[in-house]
């Protein structure tokens, strides 16, 4: 910080690099920054179908959460959100844990899990729903081997339909976050475990006392990624259910884009989408300050 | 050097304009086989009077992405010259200033006694037309397999109790009663022709096209909301999700009894080899015989500055109410031409019967828009009936509770 402080002649050598980045700025700047104030703008206005700059203070706030739609999206976020990090992470650090044991072919069984991720959510979504359709899939298949009495139906249940996209959110996600956690394994100095194991520690002790305070980053990282990819689902939502049975598997993103473009309704859509925004501030905001903090600290 | 280049680029662009001068394009979302044969003959219609075409198809049956496209465009001050939007949308859009008038072309060519009285109401904007019909899609229809029926021992009804008794029987006959697909614009749909039912043409309008409060909080839509409710148990489980045309294939198929769907359903059973009165029914949907709850697709026309692009325009205008244009499009979309007093002979006895009740309907009262395809009411409106609807269907409220819902999600999107 000190150096750029001093005063120095402008050369070409110091104001190069800060055009060369010029562009990139402006265009975050307005893209990211001005769109979102222009769409916290329009949230205080009464816009239908088309943007227009009457100002009716919170009204559309107040009209979005007397909707119980919005009130369905957001317990789904909460259902969704928790349950698919949670799982994510669980299994994604199990096989992870499980591939760090030196075996075979883990090249080809880390390449195997890892795929998913490669397959856009449209393409997963659509797997699944032909998997999880009762007259279609799993049911059908169960039954036809002879268990006539076998029901796996929470596509078309509509207190369950939330479910199956955590399912199939998680199926493409965990290899990610096995990856992450493989790398992280890999990081972690073998002394370590050597010293744990002259102490006499078990491997899960180990693995619970030694390894996993040392993987703490990437805990922080795997949440903040997936919490991200949990707030902005849409197109998983789409492909496999829809938003149904009626509207039961709705997440806030598919209520935002119904309301601001199908419905007329984008003055409730700005709205819904600021509380989205709120509500990845809320983890990225927290998330940051300690980050930099830490780098503060010389970490 | 940048100069020149820049200039070159003006110079293209003023020479593709001038290119275009001639020529119309149109947004529409008419993207599937019998769709996309009805459009390309407009196209050649207007190539034959000298007006280029220029596609402009944004694929999505509903037409939400071509709105979506639409709006941008209109923003940005570059709207095509006809667009395919119908309903009170056309209002809406009229609102904002977006629309020209045509008032001309409809004078010249005397649309007045052409069109039926509410259709033409729709396409005006303060007394002016701004848009073109093309079709009129009766959606009160309910499409039978009679075999199903005979084997089963039941009858076609005509009221929604009977429709309950005789589904019964084809159930414990072993086949699924209705076919449906469990999307909320098909719980719509079938919730529509419940309200018509039910509750007769007077107050389906007060209701649903005029949102009367009281007549929202009467009996009768407490008695809807019963009559639909019952209809959760007689479709099968795997329906949510399913599109309205494999549901229709249930019907072709002889897996399920009835399908009530509007008159698009019939191209499904032309393709199928099928023919109406022999090897499928089509009536009205319970209850609703002298009545019709009409779709009409329409374009409505945007304004344009440039004099050749207006010329064009008014040709387009021309052509869609021709005879010629009306009979063909709608020979292959499965409606029904929305100018009156045509010949009618290469129709089919469910265009007929479509035709005959049109006539009748809109003499006695019965001829309604239908809100479950945005005809009735605005967009955020039929999306907060749609809710109701679909949420009702797939849950197990009580009617009660789905009349109170379905108030109060009007009040907030009005």
């Amino acid at each position: 910080m000190s150096v750029s402080k001093a005063k120095k002649p402008m050369t070409l050598e110091s104001i190069l690099p800060k055009i060369v980045l010029a562009p990139t700025t402006a265009v975050m700047l307005v893209c990211m920054y001005g769109f979102m104030i222009w769409t916290g703008a329009l949230s205080f206005t009464k816009s239908r179908m088309l943007p227009q700059w009457d100002f009716v203070g919170f009204d559309q706030y107040a009209k979005l959460f007397s909707n119980p739609r919005w009130d369905v999206a957001l317990n789904n976020l909460v259902v969704f959100g928790v349950l698919f990090i949670a799982v994510s992470l669980l299994l994604g650090l199990f096989l992870a844990i499980l591939l760090d044991q030196k075996i075979r072919l883990e090249g080809t069984l880390r390449t195997v899990y890892l795929y998913p991720m490669a397959v856009s959510f449209v393409v997963t979504g659509t797997a699944w729903k032909w998997i999880l359709n009762p007259g279609l899939g799993l049911e059908k298949l169960v039954r036809d081997l002879g268990f006539e009495n076998f029901e796996f139906r929470w596509l078309v249940e509509q207190d369950m339909a939330i479910y199956t996209i955590v399912i199939a959110a998680v199926w493409q996600s965990s290899g990610f976050v096995m990856a992450m956690f493989l790398a992280g394994l890999r990081g972690v100095d073998d002394s370590l475990i050597k010293a744990a194991e002259i102490d006499g520690a078990s491997k899960m002790k180990a693995y619970w006392y030694v390894i996993l305070p040392i993987l703490r980053p990437v805990f922080f990282s795997a949440i903040v990624i997936l919490s991200h990819i949990a707030i902005k689902s849409f197109d998983l939502v789409q492909a496999l259910t829809g938003g149904g049975p009626g509207y039961a598997s709705d997440l806030p993103a598919n209520f935002m884009y119904t309301y601001a473009f199908n419905r007329a309704q984008m003055g409730v859509g700005a709205s819904s989408a600021m509380i989205m925004l709120m509500g990845v501030l809320a983890i990225i905001v927290p998330y940051l300050y300690s980050e930099l903090r830490g780098g503060k600290n010389g970490r | 050097m940048i100069k020149r280049t820049l200039a070159a680029c003006v110079a293209a662009a003023t020479l593709s304009t001038a290119a275009q001068a001639a020529d119309v394009e149109v947004l529409h979302y008419w993207t599937s086989g019998g769709e996309a044969k009805s459009v390309a003959y407009l196209k050649e219609k207007l190539t034959e009077a000298g007006v280029g075409w220029k596609d402009f198809a944004v694929a999505g049956g509903g037409g939400e992405n071509a709105m979506t496209v639409l709006k941008s465009r209109a923003v940005s001050g570059n709207p095509p010259t006809a667009a395919q939007i119908k309903g009170p949308s056309i209002q809406e859009w009229g609102e904002l200033g977006f629309l020209s008038d045509i008032d001309s072309v409809a004078q010249a060519n005397n649309w007045d006694a052409l069109l039926p009285g509410v259709v033409s109401e729709v396409m005006k904007h303060d007394g002016k037309y701004v848009a073109a019909p093309v079709n009129v899609h009766r959606v009160n229809w309910l499409w039978a397999n009679p075999e199903i029926f005979q084997k089963s021992g039941a009858t076609i009804p005509t009221t929604w109790d009977d429709f309950l008794v005789q589904a019964k029987k084809i159930q414990d006959a072993g086949y699924i009663a209705l076919a449906h697909g469990g999307q909320a614009w098909q719980d719509a749909t079938v919730f529509e022709a419940v309200v018509l039912g039910v509750g007769g043409p007077e107050y389906y309008q007060k209701a649903f096209v005029e949102l009367d409060a009281d007549a929202l909080n009467s009996s009768t839509t407490e008695e809807v909301f019963r009559v639909f409710g019952e209809i959760r148990g007689l479709v099968d489980e795997n329906s949510p999700g399913r599109d309205w045309n494999v549901a229709t294939s249930m019907v072709i198929n002889g897996e399920a009894a009835m399908q009530i769907m509007g008159d698009w359903a019939k191209g499904e059973f032309t393709v199928a080899g099928k023919t109406p009165g022999v090897d499928y029914a089509c009536v009205a949907a319970p209850g609703t015989s002298g009545s019709f709850t009409f779709n009409v697709d329409s374009f409505a026309f945007f304004a344009q500055s440039d004099a050749d692009a207006q010329q064009a325009q008014q040709e387009m205008a021309k052509q869609i109410l021709g005879q010629d244009f009306q009979k063909v499009f709608n020979l292959n979309k499965g409606s029904i031409p929305a100018r009156l007093g045509m010949a009618r002979d290469e129709f089919d006895s469910c265009a007929h019967a479509s035709m005959d009740a049109f006539v009748s309907s809109a003499q006695t009262g019965g001829l309604v828009p239908s809100f479950a395809h945005g005809m009735a009411v605005p967009e955020a409106v039929s999306g907060a009936i749609y809710d109701t609807a679909t949420n009702f269907f797939n849950s197990d409220q009580t009617a009660a509770e789905g009349k109170s819902q379905l108030i109060a999600s009007i009040q907030s999107a009005m």
